[in-house]
């Protein structure tokens, strides 16, 4: 079963993945600027692109684990999703820095001082590299370091679970459930391979 | 006792756009010579224009319903508000439960067109309809020693689905001084634009303490107690750090997580620009006597 899976989605093509990303944002906005997200659409549109961010990375991170212990195979589209994670986030800063803070002075002195800021801040920054260096080229001549420069992602995923948790108000579950979720998908690549390494 | 406050405006007073745009030209003109002083209290009932009923009726803070601000517009409409009676107890002449019915029938309704200010630094103006909270407490009569007003919302899981989670310590508690739950600007508010109170906005019965954060006014009531102690707020139980017992609106005292001096007025669409928070959320002058020779940095 999954093996046919496997086989089908060799045939199936990364680019369309691209498009639905960006559609995704485009109909969001138009959806606030029609009214149907309601009447505070700056804050709908950027706690909806933010969460689908996060949600992107929990795709990209389950990756790996659903090859080694499901046999699933979509490597090739992480580079799409790790891209459009990056698209997203990038657009969810710039509604709050242009819609919803609005002052320049106030988006600095938010993020040198609010910590939830500071962190969601600092997911951003790490992104940055990792987004430029994914292409055939970069791979190709960073070579293993490439491996281990994009382990940054790791960093990144709990820095974007963490910025959620600290700031929403009073005890609420669902940003708990992303942060599990990170560490969950992170604590699955500390389970050693040798028993696999024996196998085979 | 009621109309012991005069608002500045009443829904009347609602400035059609060119008459807005006329005034403040003759404002304009009359500070070139020297009068702008004269015109300026117009100046400022304009700009205190009612929000959109759809904004004030759908986008609440409301955790018992759930934490988004679409869920007690979604979940709100479970609640039975009738019967609805509100136990008043603690340093009084007259302690018991008393019936709402009972109560209005001896309460004067007025329109009451407030700025309405949330912690989370957006706003709204609302035009309620209630009584002064001073005249309940009056009809109770209040104790010689009492110092302090809790007010408590209804449990009642089985119609309020955020109330099976634990975000907060249930029931929702509140509180004021004697002194601020007294002052003619806290209102008990039973409707928005002359309709009863929707659910969602914390119908039957809720507090409205406009240069309080939004919080302070404590929806769905049903019990009142006056006591001697400052009594346990629930936002204050849950985060002491962050929210005070006085909760008033000020621009220069931060939340720990995010700036007050602005505020997102909601209801402007994508582009709302930001506006300037005031102090005491504009009613300064009605209330900062209140708490003077008080540090308003740690009373936050």
């Amino acid at each position: 079963m999954i093996d046919h899976l496997n086989l089908w989605l060799r045939r199936v093509p990364t680019w369309p993945l691209y498009i639905l990303g960006v559609l995704y944002p485009v109909w969001l906005l138009y959806q606030g600027m029609t009214g149907a997200l309601g009447v505070d659409p700056v804050k709908a549109l950027e706690h909806a692109i933010g969460k689908a961010g996060l949600q992107l990375l929990l795709v990209t991170l389950l990756v790996t684990p659903l090859r080694r212990f499901v046999g699933l195979n979509i490597l090739k589209f992480r580079r799409a999703l790790g891209l459009l994670t990056f698209f997203y986030i990038a657009l969810h800063l710039l509604v709050w820095f242009v819609l919803d803070v609005q002052i320049a002075s106030q988006v600095w002195a938010d993020i040198v001082k609010r910590p939830y800021i500071t962190i969601g801040m600092a997911g951003f920054l790490l992104m940055v590299p990792l987004a430029i260096t994914s292409n055939n080229t970069s791979v190709r001549r960073l070579g293993r370091k490439w491996i281990t420069l994009h382990k940054l992602t790791y960093l990144v995923a709990i820095l974007g679970a963490v910025h959620y948790v600290l700031l929403v108000k009073g005890f609420q579950i669902e940003p708990l459930l992303y942060l599990g979720a990170v560490l969950l998908l992170l604590s699955l690549r500390r389970i050693p391979r040798r028993r696999r390494m024996r196998a085979a | 006792m009621a109309k012991r406050w005069t608002p500045d405006l009443t829904q009347e007073d609602v400035t059609p756009e060119s008459l807005f745009m006329n005034r403040r030209q003759i404002i304009a003109g009359l500070a070139g010579v020297g009068l702008a002083g004269l015109a300026a209290p117009a100046a400022r009932a304009e700009t205190l224009e009612p929000s959109d009923e759809k904004a004030i009726t759908s986008y609440n803070n409301f955790y018992e319903f759930g934490t988004g601000k679409g869920d007690p517009l979604k979940y709100a409409d479970r609640l039975t508000t009738e019967p609805w009676s509100i136990e008043i107890d603690g340093m009084v002449e007259r302690p018991g439960s008393y019936a709402l019915g009972d109560i209005l029938a001896k309460m004067t309704i007025e329109e009451r067109i407030y700025r309405f200010r949330c912690v989370e630094a957006w706003s709204m103006v609302v035009p309620w309809n209630g009584f002064e909270l001073a005249d309940l407490l009056d009809m109770a009569g209040v104790k010689e020693g009492a110092k302090y007003v809790a007010f408590e919302t209804l449990v009642r899981p089985e119609e309020m689905p955020g109330q099976r989670f634990p975000v907060l310590e249930w029931p929702y508690v509140e509180g004021l001084r004697l002194d601020e739950a007294m002052h003619p600007l806290t209102l008990m508010a039973t409707g928005i634009y002359g309709k009863p109170i929707p659910n969602q906005n914390g119908a039957p019965i809720r507090l409205v303490v406009p240069w309080k954060y939004g919080f302070k006014s404590i929806k769905s009531i049903v019990r009142i107690t006056l006591t001697d102690s400052e009594p346990p707020t629930s936002w204050n139980k849950a985060n002491a750090a962050e929210y005070g017992f006085y909760s008033n609106v000020n621009p220069e005292v931060d939340h720990p997580r995010w700036s007050q001096a602005t505020e997102r007025p909601i209801g402007g669409g994508f582009f709302a620009k930001r506006k300037p928070t005031l102090m005491f959320n504009g009613y300064e002058k009605e209330v900062a006597s209140l708490y003077s020779g008080m540090d308003l940095t740690k009373n936050f």
